[in-house]
């Protein structure tokens, strides 16, 4: 895997393109080893997963859960509940709303949505630590799901089956799964969280601090972010392992270098030009391909048997360039037959998966195959200034 | 339809305050008590009142050649765009908010026809966007936590000339 240089003479602000390998760090009390591989149901592709201890708040009563995907695109640690079919057995305590109820939310992901119980726990990750924070236990059995939840139209993904993970540890570039909006009462609270008797719930609001969080800004230390470093990959594999460094600037093995920052507008997104045309973007580990634009845009067709991904008759070479503010990179890729990488079935590790994503560059798994990438946590300080950014 | 031609009377009337508009077709629905309980995508216009109501939205209409935009921005933060054809009928739904929008609503009678076709779909294999493409419906969902953007349209009944590149 090899990228081509780009000068860029005229662009005033600074234009990146890695040339070298990059080096995997795996030593340090920040760093988690993670590896992408089928998970815990035995076929998710391009599946990026970690394990995390959660005890009960104040205690020694743990337990240590693998499989959870690693994800960039969401904020919180969610984790599947043995009703689901997850390995999640250590009862932790739920949330209370007040009036004698628990807590529920229903967690939108545009690939599905979780729903399940609020509850605390301390988090232990390497050598790091947040303590009594509120994480979601998903759970198809905790009270009814509420009709709101449903008509939002993605499926349900409560089940091992479904998730395809026994987790999801969302550490992306905000603190809270929701943000100001679920404090406000009426039409301007977007419905996540309900106020739950045993048979109903009743949407609610919910204070910053008692929302899903990021576990990572609630650490005592390396708060300010990640960085994801995967080795690259020459085509497809059965597993590929890596480490997830908490922290970004704080430690000597999480420095910046000379990577390239990106900081992220008020949608949380940045700007990817493709064929002289500029389109949102945003960088995510949850998203297990490249998805971008259309047929018609990219002239890749869509697949028959794999929905939501491209075929091209052959492996076709792309090229897009991210953009923030001044500052550019090129970034070269490479789109195969989704049909016939899935047929390899012994393969999980897919560095030339694309898909449709119309109007949109989705720079999924592949994009962090041989790059660190960083995501700094929105508010929080490092180096190169203040999150929100992405920076490779 | 008198309630059709009565809406319509009042977006042409009242054009210079979008809240003041609002209300007013907020409230001329609810006097008549014609609120469908869903309806938009394939429906005809009135429908948008609807699904503002349903979002407590604020609207602006922007009139093009072949189709007029019906902007809803609701109060959590989500933008939606409804295009009507110049029959009155709603053809296409695009939107974009640090939500997920109800999509029941939004998609009214086709929302069952895009379940089953998801349904029939491997979710397993695919964690990003939501892409559905029947011949007479096309989803599109994409994303992530806190910032959503998708759009729906019916292909059958673009007007002549309009591309789906339009919508969004």
């Amino acid at each position: 895997m090899f990228a081509i240089a780009v000068v860029c003479a005229s662009c005033g602000g600074s234009s990146h393109t890695s040339t070298t390998a990059n080096t995997v760090t795996t030593t340090g009390s920040n760093v988690q080893a993670i590896a992408v591989n089928s998970g815990p149901a035995g076929n998710y592709a391009n599946g990026l997963f970690t394990s995390v201890t959660v005890c009960v708040p104040s205690s020694s009563t743990c337990q240590t859960i693998d499989g959870v995907l690693v994800d960039t695109g969401s904020y919180g640690l969610r984790l599947l509940s043995s009703a689901g079919g997850g390995t999640l057995t250590l009862s932790l305590p739920q949330q209370q709303d007040g009036s004698g109820g628990t807590t529920g939310e229903c967690a939108a992901f545009v690939s599905g949505y979780t729903w399940g119980p609020v509850a605390s726990a301390d988090i232990n990750i390497s050598g790091e630590s947040a303590s009594n924070i509120p994480v979601q236990v998903i759970d198809p059995t905790f009270s009814a799901i509420p009709t709101a939840c449903e008509d939002g139209g993605v499926p349900e993904n409560d089940t091992l089956q479904t998730l395809g993970a026994n987790g999801i540890l969302g550490i992306g570039p905000y603190v809270q799964d929701c943000g100001g909006a679920c404090e406000e009462s009426g039409a301007e609270n977007p419905g996540l969280y309900y106020a739950c008797s045993s048979s109903s719930c009743q949407v609610t609001t919910q204070a910053l601090t008692q929302q899903v969080e990021n576990p990572v800004a609630m650490f005592a230390s390396d708060n300010n972010g990640v960085v994801i470093e995967l080795p690259s990959v020459s085509g497809s594999a059965s597993s590929l392992n890596g480490s997830l460094v908490f922290g970004i600037g704080t430690e000597s093995n999480n420095a910046l270098g000379g990577a390239a920052v990106f900081p992220l507008d008020s949608n949380g997104e940045f700007d990817t030009t493709y064929k002289g045309q500029s389109y949102a973007a945003f960088v995510d580990s949850g998203s297990n391909a490249i998805f971008f634009l259309d047929e018609a845009l990219t002239g890749l067709p869509v697949c028959s048997d794999n929905a939501g991904f491209y075929c091209p008759a052959s492996q076709t070479n792309e090229s897009a360039t991210t953009t923030s503010g001044s500052t550019s990179s090129s970034v070269n890729f490479s789109i195969a037959s989704a049909d016939e990488l899935f047929s390899a079935r012994a393969n999980f590790v897919f560095s030339t998966l694309g898909g449709p994503n119309p109007g949109t560059f989705d720079w999924g798994l592949p994009f962090f195959f041989g790059r660190n990438v960083y995501t700094a946590i929105e508010s929080r300080s490092t180096p190169a200034g203040t999150g929100p950014f992405w920076a490779y | 339809m008198s309630f059709f031609l009565l809406v319509i009377g009042v977006l042409k009337t009242s054009t210079s305050n979008k809240y003041l508009r609002s209300w007013s077709l907020l409230s001329a629905s609810i006097l008549l008590g014609l609120l469908p309980a869903f309806a938009t995508l394939g429906e005809a216009v009135s429908s948008v009142q609807a699904d503002q109501a349903h979002i407590q939205a604020t609207q602006n209409i922007t009139q093009k050649s072949a189709y007029s935009i019906h902007e809803l921005k609701s109060a959590s933060g989500m933008a939606v765009r409804e295009y009507v054809s110049p029959g009155g009928k709603v053809f296409a739904v695009a939107w974009h908010g640090p939500f997920m929008p109800d999509l029941k609503q939004l998609l009214g009678s086709h929302f069952q026809e895009y379940r089953q076709a998801l349904q029939g779909q491997d979710q397993r294999a695919r964690r990003g966007p939501i892409l559905v493409q029947l011949p007479d419906l096309v989803v599109q969902l994409g994303g992530h936590m806190r910032d959503f953007a998708g759009r729906a349209y019916l292909p059958d009944q673009l007007p002549s000339g309009v591309s789906a590149e339009e919508i969004r």
